[in-house]
């Protein structure tokens, strides 16, 4: 099978891959770059598990062809906590209860970091953090603390 | 009084009076956001191969003739059949009937035959498809209905894997007195359907052999030992050779139950042969199309009431479609048939519970295991009483809910923490009951007046609004003798460095075994709860403390930690000489200990409590040490012209006894509630010859954030004597409540009752056309 290289920057970092054109993202991201934080729960973009940021918007990793992401600025859960600090955003899912089993944790936050980044500084309604928070699926929490956890970030004004 | 304690959101800081009711952070909640937590699809171990399941296609035959295409290039690939199993070719559980692998006869359409590895996950792929089987075709039983005509025996002569009968008073007499002095017969047939339990992280577990011949399972899973005992049994090894240990796992709900057994020892099986390790990751379609499911139901309820409501009988009739193996059906309808009744008072109740075969996926454990399905049946069925009397369902409800002193279906005395009319109330008060009920009945009729005269809502809309109420409860802990017969054990050691560790076998799936231990154990021996160390539920390493189900992880499980922990405080404090005032007091004088002794660890096994008896036979006296009880509105809007139901709010109070850890245990709360809007308007399961159609997350629709509104949760503590800290069981309880309010609510909103779950848009029209009509 014919391989691409690619050059991806991943959290700041910049990652040279050989892989076939084809490759999902998502098993760039953890086979290759050994970034396993980054989720697979249906393979069909349907749960968010494996969402990452692409130059700033979030994408389902499992629907993106690796040599789609070529030159991409990428972030992923790893990319969100600096110097082994959390975010705001982290920090309120670990005291809110905003992470139970966790599968969707890595996801939901790269979700609800994109909405806070947009909102820059302004808190958005419950109901904005519910859309925004749509396409990640989580079967533990019943959403209530994950939403209570992003607004409460956004309430300090930033998603770090 | 009981303590009531509202949705604690923020996280206090621990009090120097102990951790237990404060809500520290997640013990491994920082691995988790951080993405550092390792699951199980997460590990890499060298020279590991990628397993797969070839599975029949047909629901019911026997195999002729298996080929393995002779195009394909099968260098590399490890085959293995049933004749390769070392043991028993069996999943050691209640019966075993159920195969690893068929070797004759195909009994459901997911049933596994062959396995296949390779280093390569795409050659494994490939390999899949070069397989062909030839069955000869039997006919298959695909409905509960068909599965009692016994035309075709799947079990026994009759089809039925367990029959339950309860009986309390005279309900027989009773009923046929009706009539009499005013009373009612109400009569009607609920149903409710499958349900998967869709954990984020699908079934996954790695096998290795080891050094010693013996076997290294890891995987996400509740249950070590009984993937544990599963293993020996399939490969006759002792059992110290067999060693099982969890990874973090995304999500259980009952679904990692019992089929981590089978795939656990599928996996065994190709590291047995090949010789390397071995990983199976299913892909979200072959778990949701083969593992276990919520059993469907039908339940038939005869009732007889006083013109004021109160209950004089109940005759109860439920139908559980166990699916083609025994696996834990018996228990599931042991819980379904024991709660059938709801927490209502009522001297004659008749209660016969059938479980059948069909040649379908067995279906399993799922939060509620069983009383979801039949409460949801009682509950909608006090609304059908409330209805035929022209009663507010409230006043049905109120005039029959147990209170201290009252007696169950089995003989069982409610005699303490009782909070059934607790949680009512608080609930009605919350969430306005009364007074929304009267204002949407009033707009409802203003709506369609308006409606007659050409007026819409604001969007053009023909909508109806409703409120509507539920009541339950549910036992924590296993059924009966259940606790006894397992005798499980727990204990906490101390490690080298000095700190307390706890070795049980209880698994952290989400809802926070973990921290509410640590909390648990922490205050009992005058600690912090960060410094006391949870060991890996892995067999080598933790006894047996019985498998992470049944809402029994902290009441019954936390509560011989606590023992444990006070009986070490005892025996370290005797030899300290005095108590230690922090965790630095606590390790010295551990460690001293540690180097006069060599050890030190407290174990406790779980004794009968001497105010409890259980006969299994008659299925009389106390069910469980104790109920947990919630009430739960939900207020829907109905779009009259699609069919569609949106939640507007959701309000409940849960008597958990004493909520461990506020955060956590609302946690439960919201997240169980969730699963139960989703079982109620949106979770269809499709089937199509014996075979799951939608079995993807495309057309297997579960909640997300915008389907569910902002969720109003009250902790209510009426205290358990028996339980750690008062605490009584959380886990399933939520699950119990939201179907039938949103029924109930969706019967306010339009005046149409639709006695099954879930109510499709398509449903309700059906039904809504059929009432315009008739």
């Amino acid at each position: 099978m014919s391989e691409v290289t690619l050059r991806l920057t991943v959290n700041g970092k910049t990652h040279r891959v050989r892989v076939p054109p084809m490759k999902r993202l998502l098993d760039v991201l953890r086979d290759e770059c050994k970034l396993t934080g980054t989720k697979e729960g249906c393979g069909e973009g349907e749960c968010g598990a494996c969402t990452v940021l692409i130059d700033g918007r979030s994408a389902n990793s499992c629907l993106v062809p690796a040599v789609q992401a070529d030159g991409a600025k990428i972030l992923t859960v790893e990319g969100l906590s600096k110097d082994g600090r959390l975010s705001a955003l982290q920090r309120l899912f670990v005291e809110g209860g905003g992470a139970q089993c966790g599968i969707c944790t890595p996801g939901m936050l790269v979700s609800a970091h994109e909405l806070l980044a947009r909102a820059k500084g302004r808190v958005p309604s419950e109901n904005e953090v519910r859309e925004a928070l749509a396409g990640n699926l989580c079967r533990c929490t019943g959403y209530q603390k994950i939403v209570d956890a992003v607004r409460a970030a956004a309430r300090g004004g930033r998603a770090w | 009084m009981p303590r009531v304690r509202s949705t604690g959101r923020a996280t206090k800081p621990a009090s120097p009076d102990g951790s237990v009711g404060v809500s520290i952070p997640k013990l491994e909640a920082h691995e988790k956001v951080t993405g550092a937590a390792l699951y199980l699809d997460d590990l890499r171990v060298p020279g590991m191969l990628h397993g797969r399941t070839v599975r029949s296609t047909v629901a019911r035959g026997r195999i002729r003739k298996i080929t393995l295409d002779p195009a394909f290039d099968w260098t590399g690939v490890t085959v293995a059949d049933h004749k390769d199993i070392p043991g028993d070719n069996v999943v050691a559980l209640i019966e075993e009937d159920q195969p690893l692998l068929a070797a004759h006869e195909i009994r459901h359409a997911e049933e596994p035959i062959l396995l296949l590895a390779h280093e390569s996950a795409e050659r494994v792929e490939k390999a899949l498809r070069a397989v062909r089987i030839e069955v000869e075709l039997l006919e298959p039983v695909l409905t509960v209905e068909q599965a009692l005509a016994a035309k075709q025996l799947l079990y026994k002569d009759t089809n039925i894997f367990k029959e339950i009968r309860i009986d309390r008073g005279d309900a027989a007499s009773a009923l046929r007195s009706a009539g009499v002095a005013g009373t009612v017969l109400v009569e009607g047939t609920y149903r409710t359907g499958h349900q998967e339990q869709l954990y984020i992280e699908n079934n996954a577990m790695l096998a290795e052999r080891t050094e010693d011949g013996g076997l290294l399972v890891r995987g996400s899973l509740q249950c070590p030992y009984y993937v544990h005992k599963a293993l020996m049994r399939a490969f006759g090894l002792p059992a110290e050779k067999v060693r099982v240990a969890q990874t973090v796992t995304g999500g259980g709900f009952g679904g990692k139950e019992e089929y981590p057994s089978m795939i656990g020892a599928h996996a065994a099986l190709l590291a047995w042969k090949s010789g390397k390790p071995v990983k199976i990751v299913y892909d979200r379609l072959e778990d949701i199309a083969a593992t276990t499911k919520r059993h469907p139901s039908q339940t038939r309820i005869r009732s007889l009431v006083d013109r004021d409501g109160s209950l004089l009988a109940l005759d109860i009739d439920i139908l559980m479609d166990g699916g083609a193996y025994v696996t834990l059906s018996p228990v599931v309808l042991s819980r379904g048939a024991i709660h059938a009744a709801g927490p209502y008072r009522c001297a004659n109740t008749s209660i016969r519970a059938r479980a059948v075969a069909t040649s379908t996926p067995p279906n399993g454990a799922f939060r509620g295991f069983g009383a979801p399905q039949t409460q949801f049946a009682m509950e909608c069925h006090m609304d059908r009483i409330a209805r035929q009397l022209k009663l507010d369902p409230l006043e049905v409800r109120r005039k029959n809910a147990v209170r201290e002193g009252d007696v169950t279906p089995t003989g069982q005395v409610l005699t303490e923490s009782v909070g059934a009319h607790e949680v009512l109330e608080r609930t009605v008060r919350r969430s306005h009951y009364e007074a929304k009920r009267k204002r949407y009945a009033q707009e409802n009729v203003a709506a369609a007046r308006a409606e007659r005269a050409g007026r819409f809502d604001g969007r053009g809309r023909r909508v109806r609004r409703g409120i509507g109420l539920a009541l339950v409860y549910h036992g924590a802990g296993f059924t009966g003798g259940g606790e006894v017969k397992l005798a499980s054990l727990a204990a906490i050691d101390i490690t080298p460095r000095g700190r307390p560790r706890i070795l049980s076998a209880s698994t952290e799936i989400g809802q926070g075994t973990r921290t509410i231990f640590a909390q648990m154990v922490g205050d009992a021996l005058g600690v912090p709860a960060e410094f006391v160390e949870v060991e890996t539920p892995d067999t080598g390493l933790v006894p047996d403390s019985g498998p992470t189900v049944a809402s029994r992880t902290c009441m019954v499980v936390g509560g011989m930690l606590v023992d444990a922990a006070r009986e070490m405080r005892a025996e370290l404090t005797a030899f300290h000489g005095a108590e230690w005032s922090d965790a630095p007091g606590f390790e010295r004088a551990a460690r001293r200990y540690l180097a006069e002794h060599g050890a030190l660890r407290a174990e406790k096994r779980y004794r009968r409590l001497a105010e409890l008896s259980w006969d299994d036979d008659t299925y009389r006296g106390d069910a469980y040490g104790v109920f947990s009880y919630a009430a739960c509105t939900v207020e829907v809007e109905v779009d009259l012209d699609t069919g569609e139901t949106t939640l507007l709010s959701v309000t409940t109070a849960h008597d958990i006894g004493k909520a461990i850890h506020p955060v956590l245990a609302t946690g439960q709360i919201e997240g169980g509630i969730v699963q139960g809007l989703g079982w109620a308007l949106l979770e269809d399961v499709r089937w199509k010859d014996g075979r799951v159609w939608n079995h993807q997350l495309t057309n297997y629709i579960i909640p997300t954030a915008v389907d569910v509104p902002t969720l109003d949760v009250e902790i209510v503590e009426i205290p358990y004597s028996r339980g750690p800290f008062g605490a009584k069981g959380v886990g399933e309880l939520p699950m119990d409540a939201p179907a039938p309010a949103v029924v109930s609510a969706i019967a306010h909103a339009t005046g149409i009752q639709i006695d099954e779950v879930p109510v499709l848009p398509e449903k309700l029209l059906r039904a809504h056309s059929q009432a315009s009509v008739g």
